[in-house]
């Protein structure tokens, strides 16, 4: 495990209107480490993460990856640095096939400005099968023919198959049933060991002491803890989401 | 863990590789009973017209008339292949019917004395100022977040006054340019109908061949090779047929092979580029698109352009077959015919699903639709009545089939 973190923000803010999503939120990830983020619904998890995908700027607050600092300005900033996210609402397009949505945005390309679609079909096929995703039909049915659990494999496919450094993934199995969650957290723990940052938000906690290394707790917005998995238990986690202790009052607007 | 992989690995690819013709006929008539019409609802409402008309005048199914009506669909099916990708995005342009007046009367205001320009030139400023209209409407709507409704609503009257302004008193302006005049006016010796209809088909076949072999070297399922062959047989008969009834009047259209042109190249655009491929993606999840990195705010603005140009390639054909353009130029029912063709044809108004063909085939309905009461003599009353039932018709079939779809799990 590298010393220095793969992702690290400092003191990083999101104020949407009246609401402050985040206020001041310190955060880091290792290589090779599965890094839970845990918190009630509204804590601010998805906030995080779609400031760190540059989905939005956050307000304030610096992002270092690496060690160096860097600005994320849009998907492709993220995408350049190897973040890569499976969101919580998926983010497929429901009338493209499989391949289609596996490649948006990175399309490969041949002469006259086409399509490669062979090839992209079959680096699709073996990603799926690498991930023993094998329920599909066809890679060429629109997504939108998809059960659940096959669309967010579908979507943690697609993280995956980038040269990705660190996979975000956002409750990806809170649709699943019992076998694919096995094998969504299999695929995560797989993910780490490969020596990628993974973080996972998830409100299982029984999934996050299966694969998690250590554990951030987000409440109404802050940082109230940060746990080794292996040191601590579901309670202490439990208690530190619903009674953590704030630093300063939610809603108030935070002065430097 | 690494055999039990390894047996899953080849079932994937295994379960797609061999498709025999049968599996793919079955295939077939699975998504069709599932709700997936595709284009049979409109290539049988075409039949039923074909009937009714020539059941109640023996004029309609002439080669006369046949050609006829090529001539007459192609203003609205060259402004509809615009609209398509318009719907693609879940937008509309209600601009179309008076932008494409505006290039038609610029390039024949060029023509004319005193400027006397070039038929090129003329048409190519022209082309250049709509598309600066399509780039102007397209910024306002993603600048400012304004709905495409909206901003395409005032272009509908700006552009219909530009117009009467740019004719001003002479009430109309007669075209002399001999090219112009012949873009829906002339038509091809008989050899030339049989040369390009051979292209035409040779081209098909060429493409939708090395797809296969392309595929079959990447070791993906394919098509059945003879399920290709006989669409490629199938295009040669029709194409075989068109040509052969337009000889045997006055030839085929110059500007239906104009058509075929544009049908080609825009369907290319959109089902084998990036930019395509970027076009479906904003119609079906604008968020998905933008957090993939897909610049859609570009893509909307290029669509706009798209539209105008595409609208005035079709106020040129108008101009051209009525060798004139006057005060009327781009009003009437133009700009709802030719939404209503590519929504006819079956394109979606709600965004993400159509193709370019849909445009010709809508068209093609809306035309027979007019010629066919033309020739009964029946009043324009009767006529709009009619369309709109054809569209109301179109758009229930769209959502019937949707319904049933998502009832089969395939929405
Ligand atoms: N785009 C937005 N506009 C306005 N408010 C927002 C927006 N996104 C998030 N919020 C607000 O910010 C707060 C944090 O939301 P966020 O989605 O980050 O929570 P979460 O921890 O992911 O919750 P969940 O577990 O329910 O997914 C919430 O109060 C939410 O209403
Ligand atoms: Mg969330």
């Amino acid at each position: 495990m590298a010393d220095h973190p793969l992702l690290e923000l400092r003191g990083v803010s999101k104020r949407f209107g009246a609401v402050q999503a985040l206020s001041k939120v310190d955060f880091e990830t290792r290589a090779g480490e599965v890094m839970a983020l845990v918190g009630d619904n509204g804590a601010g998890k998805s906030t995080l993460i779609k400031g760190i995908a540059g989905i939005y700027p956050f307000d304030e607050g610096e992002i270092y990856f690496d060690g160096n600092k860097v600005t994320i300005h849009g998907p492709r900033d993220a995408a350049a640095l190897g973040i890569e996210v499976v969101y919580q609402d998926l983010a497929l397009a429901d009338n493209l096939d499989v391949v289609a949505n596996m490649f948006l945005g990175r399309e490969k390309k041949k002469s006259f400005w086409r399509l490669d679609e062979a090839s992209m079909e079959k680096e699709c096929v073996a990603t799926l099968d690498s991930l023993s995703v094998t329920t599909l039909r066809s890679v060429r049915l629109p997504v939108a023919s998809l059960s659940g659990g096959q669309r967010q494999a579908i979507a943690v496919a697609k993280a995956v198959m980038r040269n990705s450094r660190l996979v975000i993934l956002d409750e990806p199995t809170a649709a699943l049933g019992v076998a694919q969650t096995r094998q969504v957290l299999d695929l995560v723990r797989r993910l780490a060991d490969k020596g990628l940052g993974v973080i996972l938000i998830s409100h299982n906690l029984h999934d996050i002491f299966e694969v998690a290394d250590r554990i951030t707790v987000l409440r109404l917005g802050q940082k109230v803890a940060q746990f080794v998995a292996s040191e601590t238990t579901q309670q202490e986690v439990v208690h530190a989401i619903t009674a953590g202790t704030l630093s300063h009052v939610p809603g108030m607007v935070v002065e430097e | 863990m690494s055999v039990k992989e390894s047996t899953q690995k080849s079932a994937l690819l295994a379960s797609q590789a061999r498709i025999t013709p049968a599996e793919y006929i079955q295939n077939y008539i699975k998504r069709v009973s599932s709700g997936d019409l595709g284009s049979i609802p409109i290539i049988l409402g075409l039949l039923l017209i074909a009937v009714i008309f020539q059941w109640q005048n023996e004029n309609f199914l002439t080669a006369r008339n046949f050609v006829n009506l090529i001539v007459q669909m192609a203003g609205i099916t060259t402004i509809a292949y615009g609209v398509v990708f318009v719907l693609l995005l879940g937008e509309i342009d209600l601009s179309i019917g008076y932008v494409s007046a505006v290039a038609a009367v610029t390039m024949t205001l060029l023509l004319r004395e005193p400027s006397g320009w070039p038929w090129y030139a003329a048409m190519g400023l022209a082309l250049l100022a709509v598309a600066g209209i399509g780039l102007f409407q397209g910024l306002i709507v993603t600048r400012f977040q304004v709905p495409s409704f909206v901003v395409t609503l005032a272009g509908l009257l700006a552009w219909n006054g530009v117009v009467l302004i740019m004719i001003g008193g002479a009430g109309t302006v007669i075209i002399q340019d001999k090219v112009i005049i012949g873009i829906a006016n002339y038509f091809l010796p008989a050899v030339w109908g049989w040369i390009i209809a051979v292209a035409a088909v040779g081209g098909f076949a060429v493409v939708q061949v090395r797809h296969v072999l392309n595929r079959q070297r990447h070791n993906l399922p394919v098509t059945p090779m003879v399920i290709v062959i006989a669409q490629i047989v199938g295009l040669a008969v029709l194409s075989g047929i068109v040509v052969y009834v337009a000889n045997q009047d006055r030839g085929v259209p110059f500007v239906g092979v104009i058509l075929l042109v544009f049908l080609a190249g825009l369907s290319f655009l959109a089902t084998r580029t990036p930019f395509g491929r970027y076009v479906y993606a904003v119609g079906g999840n604008k968020e998905a698109a933008r957090r993939a990195g897909i610049p859609v705010e570009r893509i909307r603005v290029i669509v706009f352009m798209i539209s105008s140009v595409m609208a005035g390639f079709g106020g040129i054909i108008l101009a051209s077959r009525l060798r004139s353009v006057d005060t009327a130029a781009g009003g009437g029912n133009l700009l709802l015919n030719s939404i209503a063709a590519a929504v006819i044809g079956g394109t979606s108004l709600f965004g993400g699903s159509g193709r370019v063909s849909s445009a010709v085939l809508g068209a093609l309905v809306i035309a027979s639709v007019e010629n066919g009461m033309g020739l009964l003599g029946l009043s324009s009353g009767v006529k709009f009545v009619v369309t709109g039932l054809v569209l109301l018709i179109a758009v229930l079939v769209d959502a019937l089939s949707r319904q049933s779809r998502s009832q089969s799990g395939l929405a």
